[in-house]
């Protein structure tokens, strides 16, 4: 049975009518038209769909819409500001940290969170933590050096 | 420049011919000038396979527009999965008109705007495509600047163009840009000149590293996958599925499915689907489908398929022979024999096959993630008797294709139901059906007889390659004694592979150049040299030589005999024109048998580089995604029945598998622009067997070196 769920989205307060299980993931993309967040697996093995709630990490496709109950909820769509790049998209685009561009967006979040619990984490702790998502062109190297130098930017102060 | 002759625009008026005109592609786009042309050789063409041969019947493949408002188009059948044509193409077009780079736009992969295109694999885009779209650029700039000459009274030979402005050399202030000379005109022009790429020097934008165009839209969410479009009424799709290969459905129960609020069931013969406003829904309704199946237990599993290659009743073709193999036997002090297993693998992009499709009065058009938009436009021609003027295919941004998206099943799936049900109907396969319907690498077996002599000089290769595609199996070392043989599908035979198999990153490259590069290892040890210098001292092409320099000198190379206990493995090749050696670094856990590639360094020769930050950026994933063939990745199956079904048991590279890449780019503005999307993919296979005998004196011979494999191996030592 349907029922109101209200949470944060994006920085608005989201009140909608839903069925309390379905997958956060469908209803970011069909009911809430954000359609940044991507599927992957559906399995939770790939991390394409991961989005921030109360700043962690979490992947959306493992998660039902009454998890997110009263909670705040970022995704890719989420972290900019008026226009301008969040410095983490700014160093994937400076990085050239992407090819096809398909995971992007959940990697993007998970090293925002990453980045939100850990400011200066060292090239290893950035390799663990971003070891659960899964690029299929291989843009590793160049998304590690993006956090990197995202970290720093962020640290002087955005 | 040619002086073009603007009263009669083409010898054959293109429009007319090709059947343009019934497509209205001008209607489409207004006036301008228009350069059709044709990157392919005639020739060419009649060795692509017959299903890809429509575009014999076409006189163009693509074509530029300068429109009236100065903006400048190329349209054309390839796509964008990622592997940056999208700015290669354009670096090309605008340096040839000299336009700012910035001004171009690619309009890809869309049937109704795009002439008739192929696909997009094989490294055919800049290679082939690139220089005779430079030449129609060339075309359209020298039709542009015969204008100028008559609109300014300045004779051409004293005009030059600078960032899309025609001006008089003598007085600059007497200019006018191409947008003026477009307007109200209406020019259609056709290149026939076979193009060439000339004076590489002179080159402003192409050759020059330029930041990707389409990094923006995809950090920011705001990139269109077909899977992110949305129509009014849009309904998801979920299709029963068999549980193997070849199997046929017996029976089917849809009462559970029906019973699920807001499911519709669709079934026409054996094809039965869901479908509902929601995902979630579909994904419940189709488990509850109770279907029965028949088929035949092939007796064929991921532990037997090399012994059942091996001793099928094969299609034997003898591609080369050269010398005599006894005389090479003669010559030869010691004799290597090896036997190679390579796996099949999956193409796992992390977007899955994915499409969206809307049936609009009689015409459907059909929003897919494809390599080949015309071939699926075809498949549904033929599959759901549409004509071909009535579908139309547009493929937004491609989450990820490496050969896997050139099959379209999916957006047949669309169209069909669209076609059923009169709504809009996404299909998004999921990642089970992605794996159980990808057309697989295939797998091979390659039997390896080589020897050298007392000087440590190769004289005999005799090369027998069971079912694995003969790219990348050329000896390429100089060898006077050189058979391959390849045994292959007998059409009066037991199908070999029991699923579908297609063209994976470098195709059946990776299994030829690392069966050769191991073998050359394996006798660069019994001849006791090192094996770098064993492979300089075999090689006489100039350009394989200089790439194996060029790697030496990055990774800093120290000769030794291998094994010398430091993991270090040396390996080069050839493919889709270009020229790479790698060197490797890597640590093996004797205890786990885990293998980890610590650092490589790339040196690669594809002539003129149109984008080395592109290339960079190919030459990086590539390696990258060569990890994953040889230390992870494999399909296990049982018959029809594929059983490896998701990341958790296909293990594509993760973050830590990663090594530090040092890649260089030989500098060959000298030379035609070659591939650069596959060549650094195809050794990891040797890199990693000769690290690993390198470090620990152990030899593999069946991929992926997982840990099981090497601690097995080591058992050997």
């Amino acid at each position: 049975m349907e029922q109101k769920i209200s949470f944060t989205l994006n920085g608005k307060k989201t009140e909608i009518q839903v069925d309390p299980a379905a997958t956060l993931l469908w209803v970011l993309r069909n009911k809430l038209g954000l359609t940044g967040t991507k599927f992957g697996c559906g399995t939770g093995f790939c991390g394409a769909c991961t989005v921030l709630i109360n700043k962690e990490a979490v992947r959306s496709c493992q998660l039902s819409v009454s998890d997110v109950a009263g909670k705040e909820i970022i995704t890719i769509e989420g972290l900019g500001r008026n226009g301008k790049l969040h410095p983490v998209q700014q160093a994937f685009v400076d990085h050239e940290a992407l090819q096809c561009g398909y995971c992007t967006p959940g990697m993007i979040m998970t090293a925002t969170g990453l980045l939100l619990s850990n400011p200066s984490p060292t090239r290893q702790e950035i390799i663990d933590g971003l070891d659960g998502n899964l690029c299929r062109c291989g843009a590793h190297v160049r998304i590690v050096d993006a956090v990197e130098t995202a970290a720093k930017s962020m640290k002087g102060g955005k | 420049m040619k002086n073009p002759d603007l009263s009669n625009p083409s010898p054959a008026n293109p429009l007319e011919k090709s059947g343009l005109k019934r497509r209205s592609f001008i209607k489409l786009l207004g006036g301008g000038i228009f350069i059709f042309f044709q990157p392919w050789n005639p020739a060419d063409l009649l060795s692509l396979p017959a299903d890809q041969r429509r575009s014999l019947t076409k006189e163009y493949n693509a074509f530029l527009q300068i429109a009236e408002d100065g903006t400048i188009k190329c349209f054309t059948g390839k796509i964008e999965m990622g592997q940056g044509i999208i700015t290669s193409l354009a670096m090309m077009m605008a340096e040839e008109l000299n336009v700012p780079y910035e001004r171009i736009s690619m309009v890809m992969g869309d049937t109704d705007l795009c002439p008739y295109d192929a696909g997009t694999w094989g490294s055919q885009s800049v290679q082939t495509f690139g220089p005779a779209m430079m030449a129609a650029a060339a075309e359209a700039r020298a039709v542009l600047t015969d204008l100028a000459s008559a609109r300014l009274g300045v004779p051409v030979t004293e005009m030059d163009v600078k960032d899309g402005v025609v001006f008089d050399t003598k007085n600059p202030a007497k200019k006018i840009s191409y947008g003026q000379l477009a307007k109200g005109k209406k020019i259609e022009k056709r290149v026939d000149v076979t193009p060439k790429l000339e004076d590489y020097t002179k080159f402003t934008i192409v050759g020059k590293p330029m930041m990707r165009k389409d990094s923006r839209l995809k950090v920011t969410g705001e990139a269109k996958y077909a899977g992110d479009l949305r129509l009014p009424g849009m309904v998801y799709a979920r299709i029963l599925r068999p549980q193997s290969h070849g199997a046929k459905l017996k029976s089917a129960d849809v009462s559970g499915a029906e019973k699920i609020p807001g499911i519709q069931v669709v079934r026409d013969g054996d094809f039965i689907a869901v479908l509902s406003e929601d995902r979630d829904t579909v994904d419940q309704a189709v488990v509850r489908i109770k279907a029965e199946y028949t088929f035949d237990e092939l007796p064929v599993n991921d532990t037997n398929l090399y012994d059942r290659m091996v001793g099928a009743n094969s299609r034997v073709e003898v591609a080369e022979s050269l010398g005599d193999m006894e005389a090479g036997a003669k010559a030869s002090d010691k004799i290597f024999e090896s036997e190679f297993h390579d796996p099949y693998l999956a193409h796992a992009a992390i977007e899955t096959h994915t499409a969206l499709a809307n049936l609009e009065g009689d015409k459907m058009t059909v929003w897919a993630s494809t390599q080949s938009p015309f071939g699926l436009q075809d498949s549904i021609v033929r599959e759901l008797g549409f004509p071909v003027n009535k579908v139309r295919v547009i493929t937004p941004f491609v989450g990820g294709g490496f050969g896997g998206k050139a099959p379209h099943q999916q957006g047949v799936e669309a169209a069909r139901l669209a076609k059923l049900v009169k709504k809009p109907v996404m299909v998004v396969w999921s990642r089970e059906e992605e794996f159980f319907y990808d057309t697989f690498r295939p797998a091979a077996v390659v039997r390896v007889r080589s020897g050298i002599d007392k000087a440590r000089m190769i004289k005999l290769w005799d090369y027998r390659l069971f079912y694995g595609g003969s790219r990348g199996s050329d000896a390429i070392y100089d060898v006077p004694n050189v058979k391959r043989t390849f045994f292959e599908q007998n059409m009066d035979s037991a199908p070999i592979h029991p699923f579908g198999t297609g063209a994976w990153r470098a195709p059946s490259n990776n299994t030829n150049t690392w069966a050769r590069e191991t073998q050359i290892d394996i006798m660069a040890s019994a001849a006791g040299i090192d094996p770098l210098e064993f492979r300089l001292k075999n090689l006489k092409d100039e350009r394989m030589i200089a790439c194996l320099k060029a790697a030496a000198d990055k990774f800093g190379y120290v000769p030794a005999k291998s094994p010398g206990g430091r993991g270090i493995g040396v390996a080069c090749g050839t493919d889709a024109g270009s020229w790479v050696a790698l060197i490797a670094e890597l640590r093996v856990d004797k205890s786990t048998g885990h293998v980890q590639v610590i650092r490589v360094a790339c040196a690669q020769d594809m002539g003129l580089s149109v984008n080395p930050q592109g290339s960079l950026l190919q030459i990086e994933g590539c390696i990258i995604m060569s990890l994953g063939y040889a230390l992870g990745e494999e399909v296990m199956f049982e018959g029809g029945n594929v059983r490896t079904r998701g990341f958790d048991s296909y293990l594509i590279p993760h973050f830590s598998w990663v090594p530090k890449i040092d890649a260089v780019i030989l500098d060959r503005k000298d030379k035609p622009p070659k591939g650069g999307g596959e060549p650094a993919i195809i050794t990891m296979g040797a890199l990693v067997s000769n690290g690993i005998f390198d470090a620990t004196g152990a030899r593999l011979f069946r991929m992926p070196m997982t840990p099981e494999r090497v601690l097995e191996a080591l058992k050997m030592v």
